[in-house]
């Protein structure tokens, strides 16, 4: 099994609503807390899974704005588990995840430095290594309903943005849908082969914004009505 | 990278040790000069197990969780920095023989001793190696990437420490040319390979960019949003930054002070200890800019993330 998240970039809107239950559900999980530092002061900043960032990609007027949700991609060759010198960091045989053993760590920040992408934070308080847990605390509770079993951020992405599910079944709805959207991997060249995908944004013509040519009746009817309406 | 002093003082202190006692070793082993006197010996070899173990405990200073320490001999068998402290431990009772056994003069263990220190001295390169390593084993930072980095480590780990028995040889009444051209080769050695490791990190390559990083890769991409407030854990590890500038200053400083400067003074300077001391604590305050800078410049991909082109 390789558990992983597939994320579209066509439909993700940028709430930080993944962001936001992630540390909801991990603030009290297996790697609980997730300090923060000055949460209420002038410079508040604190410990994240998940972080979400927004990119425009190409010039106006083709160009568009990206969000985009970056967690541990629970890579299969992961350098920041190899690096690790105490052993705090592995990964799991039989489902991939990537984890850190909260009584092993010393606080070296050395895994932090292998990982390619930003997935692990320093808790300053706890003097650990902390990351995405895949929210392995959630995924197998038998108590919950089945289809609850599942990462905290998928459950609550509005825009369904987040897929769960095994990357190594080729008949997996995850599968299925990097096969069909072109799902790619962050900066393949480095090697660390990450399990999280991601789907392209999808093509679109620009909607066009000069020359319209002349409104049409309907947009004459819009027009008067918009005048007579008050706002 | 954010240069945290506690590991720039450890990997300077410790390079230094590690070349102080393979020279001492070497020197001792083919009598450079006639030898150096048993006082003399001890007082090198004592020094440099005292900057490794200064090193070692500065390096304990970086760590936000230290009662984990003892855990890091556990995974050597993957990580270079397990590796470094194995061998560094594996290096004490050796070294601590060798010079026990110096320190008697007893004919009779005179292989012994040799043998000791020789095991010792591979153990000191080895540790050498993998303190570069470390660095270099990162495939995250390209201006760490490279055989140069261990390379330079050794290097500049020798010269540091041929300077320091070069300190210890000027009190001790022996005579000193042969110490001296040492200091000099390493020197030649150490400031070329460090002119390569610089014209080698200064132009980009084909590494990682942003585009590679988001995988947009058909148009431009700039970062509009980072996603935080107020800075976080990434941007104060990785977010630092030398003004080039800066940078062209400090390397300037790293060859004036480092190199040029010890070098013209052991040569045209004469041996008074005063001078030679000059000589060595320029060096070394050169070093210190050097590994600065080895920090200060690596650009860590993350950083592509965060607005960075290329890094
Ligand atoms: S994303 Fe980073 S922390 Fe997660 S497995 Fe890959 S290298 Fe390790
Ligand atoms: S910070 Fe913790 S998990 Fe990371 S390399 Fe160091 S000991 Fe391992
Ligand atoms: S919750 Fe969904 S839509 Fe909102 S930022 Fe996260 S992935 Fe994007």
């Amino acid at each position: 099994m390789r558990l992983g998240l597939v994320i579209d970039l066509d439909v993700c809107v940028g709430c930080h609503a993944c962001a936001i239950a992630c540390k909801e559900w991990n603030a009290s999980g297996t790697t609980a807390p997730l300090t923060d530092y000055q949460p209420y002061g002038a410079e508040p900043s604190g410990v994240w899974f998940n972080r979400i960032r927004s990119y425009e990609v190409g010039e106006y007027p083709n160009n568009k704005t990206i969000n985009f949700p970056m967690s541990c991609m629970h890579c299969e060759d992961a350098d920041c588990v190899t690096v690790c010198p105490t052993g705090a960091s592995y990964k799991r045989a039989e489902d991939g995840i990537v984890l850190v053993d909260q009584n092993k760590c010393m606080g070296c920040n050395y895994c932090s430095w292998a990982c390619p992408y930003g997935a692990r934070e320093l808790d300053r308080e706890s003097g650990t290594m902390k990351k995405c847990t895949l929210c392995v605390d959630r995924i197998y509770d038998l108590q919950i309903p089945i289809e609850e079993r599942q990462p905290a951020c998928v459950l609550t992405c509005p825009a369904h943005a987040r897929m769960f599910g095994d990357l190594d079944d080729p008949g997996s709805a995850v599968s299925s849908v990097v096969r069909e959207r072109g799902g790619y991997q962050l900066m393949p060249e480095l090697g660390y082969n990450p399990t999280n995908h991601y789907l392209p944004v999808r093509t679109a013509k620009p909607i066009p914004t000069e020359n319209l040519g002349k409104p049409g009746f309907k947009d004459k009817i819009k027009g008067i009505a918009n005048r007579i309406v008050k706002r | 990278m954010h240069p945290a002093f506690s590991v720039i003082f450890f990997t300077v202190s410790s390079g230094a040790g590690f070349g102080l006692f393979t020279l001492l070793y070497l020197m001792d082993l083919f009598g450079l000069d006639g030898g150096l006197p048993v006082e003399q010996k001890l007082i090198a070899g004592i020094l440099a197990l005292v900057l490794v173990a200064a090193g070692l405990t500065s390096s304990m200073f970086h760590l936000a969780n230290p009662k984990n320490a003892w855990r890091a001999f556990s995974r050597f068998r993957t990580s270079w920095l397990s590796r470094e402290g194995v061998f560094a431990m594996a290096f004490y009772p050796f070294a601590i023989i060798y010079l026990g056994l110096t320190w008697l003069v007893l004919p009779e263990l005179e292989v012994l001793r040799l043998m000791a220190g020789a095991l010792a001295t591979l153990l000191a390169w080895i540790t050498l190696f993998s303190t570069g390593m470390i660095y270099g084993c990162l495939k995250t930072i390209r201006q760490w990437n490279s055989p140069l980095v261990p390379a330079n480590y050794l290097a500049l780990g020798h010269f540091s420490g041929a300077l320091l028995l070069l300190a210890v040889a000027s009190n001790g009444q022996v005579a000193l040319t042969g110490y001296v051209t040492l200091v000099l080769a390493l020197l030649v050695v150490a400031a070329s390979l460090k002119a390569i490791y610089y014209f080698w990190i200064a132009s980009p390559g084909t590494g990682s960019t942003i585009k590679t990083a988001t995988g947009f890769t058909r148009g431009t991409v700039r970062l509009l949003d980072t996603g935080h407030t107020h800075g976080t854990f990434l941007t104060q590890e990785f977010g630092f930054q030398v003004a080039r500038k800066f940078s062209l200053t400090l390397k300037t400083c790293v060859f004036l002070a480092g190199f040029v400067i010890p070098a013209l003074i052991l040569t045209v300077g004469g041996s008074a200890a005063i001078t030679i001391y000059a000589a060595v604590l320029t060096a070394l305050l050169g070093m210190v800019a050097e590994r600065w800078l080895f920090f200060a410049e690596a650009r860590h991909v993350v950083n592509l993330y965060h607005g960075a082109q290329h890094c």
